[in-house]
This record gives C-alpha cells, structure tokens and sequence, in this order.
C-alpha cells in the first residue's frame, strides 16, 4: 500500500484529493471516516430525537402528528441529496475514468434508496391524518415516486452485466439523466398546485417554523447525513474489497480480516 | 481538446439538450399538471365540464353548515366563491379559513358536488401560544386599521 500511495503522489505532486482517487489509498481512510460518522450519528440522532419529541412543543394546526416531520423531512432531503451526490460521481467516472467513482456511485444507490422509501413510507403515515389520504397523484408526490424507480432502475442496471465497467457506464447515464427529477421534486409544490405544502426551511422571509422544531429537525437532519456518509463509506469498503480482490494492496487486508473472523 | 475535455463537453452537452426538452415538455404540460383548478379559474370556465376534477382554495369563514353527514361549505381563493357540497366523514385538519382539496364534479345549478375531500395544511409550524398570540395581534392591528379609518 505504501508503495502505491508513494506513486500516485509522485504523479500528480502531491496532492492529496488526487491521491485519494485510488482506491488503495481511499480504503483506510473511508474506515476512518466510517467509524467517525457512526459515532456522530449515534450522538446526532439521540439528541435530535431527544429535541424533537420531548422538548419540541405541540403543532398549533397539526396536534402531535406533526412530529413525523423530523423523520420524514431528512429522509426526503437525503434522498434527494444522495442522488445529486450519484449523478456527481457519475459524471466525474465518465469523464476521468476514475475506478473509484464509479464505486462511490454504486455505493451511495441503496442509502438513497432506502432515504426515498422512509420519506415516502412517513409521508403516507403522515398525510392520513391530516389531508385526510395515504397518497395523492399530485406533482411533488408523484415525482419523488419517480425519484425511488430512479434508484431502482439504477442498480438494476448495474447489476445486469457481468462486465462490471459496462454496468458502471450504463447506470451512470441513469444517474445522470435522471438528476433533472431532483430540483422539479424540490420545487414542485412551488410551480404547480399540490397537495403537498411549499418548503418551510428555505424560503423568502426565513423559516416558517418555530425555532425549537428547526433546531430538532436540522439535529436530525446531521444525524442523517452522517449515517448515510457511514454506511456509503462502509458499502464503498466491500465494493473494493470484491473489484480489488487480486490486487497486491489487498492481500494484507483479506488476510487481517481472515485472522479477526479466525479468533 | 484533449479527449477527457471532449468527453466532458460531450456529457454536459447531452445533459443540456436533455434538461432544455424536459424543460419544454413541463412548459407545455403546464394546463395539465395542475392538481386542482381554483375557484377563479373555474369563474373563467377553465375547469372541464361535466367531468370529475378536483377544486382547490380556501374554506371560506363562517360558511360550513352541518346537517348530519351532510356538509355544504364555500371555497374561495380571495376573488372568487364556490359552493360545495359533502356528505361524509371531513379529516381533521378541515377548519375554516384553511387550505382544502375536494374532489367532484360541478353541477348545473353552480354547486360542486364533492365525493372526496382533502385538508391542504400550510408550511408553517408553530406552538399553539404563538399561534394565538399572533391571531390576537392580527385582531390589534384590524382594531387599529377600524379606529384609524373612522
């Protein structure tokens, strides 16, 4: 490993985002950030769940229900995010060729899928109550169910060849194409009348929001990201462990992990 | 050009036609992608006829009458009214001078006969206090506004 890292330092003078790029050199420090994101998110999520059901007050309009939105509004923006964060590795996988962010891509498509399904899964459970309906074919509905069969269809064909890189540059035109749907999700509820209300966070005057609820929501909201980066992190981390298998770098690590199972 | 800017000018450049055409279709789709069809927009005959679609705005105060099941209200949008009625079961949020969704059909005598209704609640949130206070502060400044005009 010291070996390869010395050489792509030599080749692109040192910098250290270049060196990263290579997935010898990406592997421990994707441990790194793994285990760091984990414990964030334990304490981010306590505290933000401790916030939002405890200390938050009762919504004037809405009574208790109203609290599904500390769940519901990060997960909806983490899926959109995520897949911003998909086409963005795609994008630099076609144009450099670079191994690593392709994987990068393929390991953030199950996070941000899972991310669509809570929001859509919380949304359903939350508009019961209030609109009176699980769902509604409205804009922002029908396009965020656009979003969870951009993510399927996503690792659907990448998983469909059995040449890897193939897989990698088909899904990645998904990635890519289908990152149009993000901002007509976002602004949905702004461009067409909907069901579904407008943003409350980011909007003109400020947040229409209490401050304590923002707090909560935004705690939860960190709380998110970091899980998402841990558990990208940790996927990424097999996707090497199974393309790289027969690289020399590799051979220490299989072996490691041979031992820990072992003992 | 090196072959990886021609690359990257190849992607953008597709990604650019494919967002303009997405872009172009949404413009024309514009009619159509409506959830709902306000109550100035169907003043202006733009709701179809006859045919089921859903009416949007604000319930109108004071103007839910109860009999049973049965429930007539009025939805505005602030310039124009519609009649509705309803006989069923309203979900929760269903309160005068907030958002609504009904879905029906209009009839011949102007009264919308809805066999769905949905509460459209806002995007602010806040603890019921405040949400008096500042209804106690609307009802200041309208004293004021009354006092300052007599």
């Amino acid at each position: 490993m010291a070996r390869t890292e010395q050489q792509s330092t030599e080749r692109y003078g040192g910098r250290w985002f270049w060196r990263y790029a290579s997935p010898a050199a990406f592997f421990p420090l994707a441990g790194r950030i793994e285990r760091l994101c984990w414990a964030v998110a334990a304490v981010l999520g306590v505290l933000g769940l401790y916030l939002g059901l405890f200390r938050a007050p009762v919504d004037a309009q809405q009574g208790e229900v109203y609290r599904v939105i500390f769940i519901h509004v990060p997960a909806a923006w983490m899926a959109m995010i995520i897949y911003l964060a998909m086409a963005f590795w795609s994008l630099l996988g076609l144009w450099l060729g670079t191994r690593l962010s392709f994987m990068m891509s393929r390991a953030l498509a199950p996070t941000g899928a899972l991310m669509t399904l809570i929001a859509l899964w919380t949304g359903a459970f939350w508009g019961r109550p209030t609109w009176g309906t699980y769902w509604v074919w409205d804009a922002k509905l029908t396009s965020f169910l656009i979003l969870f069969f951009l993510y399927v269809g996503y690792i659907a064909l990448a998983e469909a060849f059995d040449d890897v890189r193939k897989g990698d540059r088909a899904s990645a035109l998904i990635a890519l194409v289908g990152a149009i749907n993000v901002p007509i999700i976002y602004f949905a509820a702004v461009w067409w009348n909907s069901l579904h209300q407008g943003p409350s966070v980011v909007k003109q005057g400020g947040p229409s929001i209490a401050p304590i609820m923002l707090w909560a929501m935004l705690t939860m909201t960190f709380a998110f990201w970091a899980w998402c980066i841990a558990a990208a992190m940790h996927r990424v981390r097999s996707v090497i462990i199974e393309r790289e298998r027969n690289a020399v770098w590799m051979k220490p690590v299989v072996r490691g992990q041979a031992e820990r199972e072992r003992t | 050009m090196t072959v990886k800017q021609k690359r990257l000018a190849l992607i953008l450049g597709a990604l650019a036609v494919i967002a303009a055409a997405v872009a172009l279709v949404l413009t024309a789709f514009k009619q159509n992608l409506v959830f709902f069809f306000t109550p100035s927009q169907i003043a202006a005959k733009e709701a179809p006829v006859g045919r089921t679609f859903r009416l949007g705005g604000m319930v109108e105060t004071g103007s839910i009458k109860r009999d049973g099941v049965n429930v007539s209200f009025r939805v505005t949008d602030t310039a124009q009214v519609v009649a509705v009625t309803y006989s069923g079961i309203l979900p929760d949020l269903f309160r005068e001078g907030k958002g609504v969704v009904a879905q029906g059909a209009l009839g011949e005598d102007g009264v919308f006969r809805a066999k769905e209704v949905l509460a459209k609640h806002d995007e602010n949130y806040m603890p019921p206090e405040a949400a008096s206070a500042m209804e106690k502060a609307q009802k200041a400044r309208d004293m004021a506004a009354k006092t300052l005009k007599q």
